[in-house]
């Protein structure tokens, strides 16, 4: 991780390389598709979405498939990320301290390393939520296969796949106004890879020593 | 009857109010099932594939008289034979014409997202309607009798519909009409229960059948098929007749408790992360605009 060639000109980092950028999109633009037909199945009120995204028969027939993506988009940022997303002693101080967070005050944080306690836990919800939209997922795309006998599987489904996505959806938007509102520059780390040596000193402040530590010349503004 | 058995009560996945709903009263239907005078004949079941002009479907052979396991999207109605010996050693062959028990709260309904391709009639007929299902297979998770039938090739759930055509023409249904021995019967709900609780005190006081009674499941708000049963207080004799049947519990805790906890906490999310930020804003407010502090 600590490598100097993530320092780039001009006071940038590399925050995420391209198949970290590009996994991320893959499992956010299949999300997002899953999000909408599933709100659309979820109620009346938004069953016009299924409408828009091609009716009702396309969006049931490709929710499934699109889930399916998903899910190894899911995968794929386990096998990248899972080893830096471990709980350490820090998370837990970073919990305690949460309303300090919440109310901006990052000055008074326990510094994070490359991901804050916050994002290991949107990590984890994913990656259980997705294993878990999965398996009742495969009962949801073929009711007709389950027999009467093992109906108790269709029942446990219909109530898990929903409260697993609700999981999903909390964290989602979080995730969303984190990134988006909360901490400008976030977002274009995920498209173009890179943020400014300023915003990894301020959110990630370990992670920053990891990078910048090892190196005798200052970083360049 | 006619035209004004396509009002309609209850519709699948709607939001908003539902047009016909307390328009104007009818009529609730029912059919009137006498197992105790069913001889397996089996008519009911030519009578349903001939007025429905289903396609032929092969039959399961088990070393019994029943058609076929279960019933099938093309195969509505299936009489179910049971070899039971009582307690004394006799022997009673017990038939019941099983199919769609159209229920006054069908579970297939409240399961249903799409918008419309359930409904009920204001005569309590529980319609499909295959061009505005989207083939999810949740009215399968909702019926507690096991009806909601798949077809793999158009992606559409079938059942019966008690002949609502012919229903809405002033015609009794297709399985009524061929019934030889009179075992079937169709009308109000009101009379099918007047005619099913004499039937049943016949049975009582005349036949040696002191546990014949009507099945009229008021966990489901009552049914449009009722039957007269020998022995009422075992129902599960009769191809597993439920004997409580009601909405599966995790249908309804989906469809109530967690539908309104999801939608609170997904609006009620949105709403305060807008306020979180209208109070407190991007974290790096304070800071002296910097370049590279922005994207």
């Amino acid at each position: 991780m600590s490598q100097p060639d993530q320092i780039l000109p001009r006071g940038r980092v590399l925050r995420y390389a391209f198949a970290e950028r590009l996994n991320h999109w893959l499992a956010a633009f299949s999300y997002i598709y899953l999000l909408l037909t599933g709100l659309a199945f979820w109620s009346p009120w938004c069953f016009w979405i299924a409408a828009v995204l091609g009716g009702g028969q396309t969006s049931r027939t490709l929710h499934p498939w699109i889930g399916l993506v998903f899910f190894t988009a899911v995968m794929r940022m386990y096998s990248l990320w899972a080893a830096q997303m471990r709980s350490t002693e820090a998370d837990k101080k970073w919990w305690r301290s949460l309303h300090h967070y919440v109310r901006n005050e990052d000055d008074k944080m326990p510094p994070a390393g490359r991901y804050n306690a916050g994002q290991k836990a949107l990590f984890w919800s994913f990656f259980y939520g997705a294993i878990l939209l999965l398996l009742t997922g495969i009962v949801l795309w073929f009711p007709e296969s389950i027999s009467w006998n093992m109906r108790w599987l269709r029942y446990i489904a219909v109530f898990l796949h929903p409260v697993a996505a609700l999981v999903t959806i909390a964290n989602f938007l979080i995730h969303i106004y984190m990134s988006v509102f909360a901490e400008r520059g976030a977002f274009g780390s995920v498209i173009r890879g890179d943020v400014s040596l300023e915003f990894a000193k301020r959110y990630h402040p370990g992670w920053y020593d990891e990078i910048v530590g090892g190196r005798s010349s200052a970083p360049r503004k | 009857m006619s035209q004004a058995t396509l009002r309609v009560q209850k519709i699948s996945g709607h939001a908003g109010s539902v047009p016909g709903e307390d328009t104007q009263r009818q009529y609730t239907v029912a059919k009137l099932v006498d197992t105790t005078t069913c001889i397996g004949c089996k008519a009911c079941e030519v009578a349903c594939v001939e007025w429905n002009d289903m396609p032929f479907s092969p039959t399961t052979f088990d070393n019994t008289y029943q058609t076929m396991p279960e019933t099938r999207w093309n195969y509505w109605n299936l009489i179910l034979f049971n070899e039971h010996e009582k307690e004394d050693g006799s022997l009673m062959w017990l038939m019941r014409k099983n199919q769609c028990m159209h229920c006054a709260e069908p579970g297939c309904l409240a399961a249903c997202p799409a918008d419309g391709a359930i409904v009920q009639y204001t005569n309590g007929i529980v319609d499909f309607q295959q061009d505005k299902c989207i083939g999810c297979g949740y009215c399968i998770s909702g019926c507690p009798f096991n009806i909601p039938k798949f077809n793999k090739e158009t992606k559409r759930v079938y059942k019966c519909t008690l002949c609502t055509d012919r229903v809405s023409e002033g015609l009794e249904p297709a399985c009524i009409k061929a019934c030889p021995t009179g075992c079937l019967h169709f009308g109000s709900k009101e009379d099918m229960l007047v005619l099913a609780e004499q039937r049943a005190k016949q049975l009582k006081d005349n036949y040696n059948f002191p546990n014949a009674g009507v099945y009229d499941p008021k966990g489901v708000g009552g049914t449009g098929v009722i039957y007269v049963l020998h022995d009422a207080t075992q129902p599960e004799l009769y191809g597993g007749l439920p004997s409580n049947p009601t909405i599966p519990l995790m249908v309804k805790l989906w469809k109530g408790p967690l539908k309104w906890l999801g939608n609170v906490a997904m609006v009620g999310g949105l709403i305060g992360l807008f306020v979180h930020y209208l109070r407190f804003g991007p974290k790096d407010r304070d800071d002296a605009p910097q370049e590279g502090a922005k994207p």
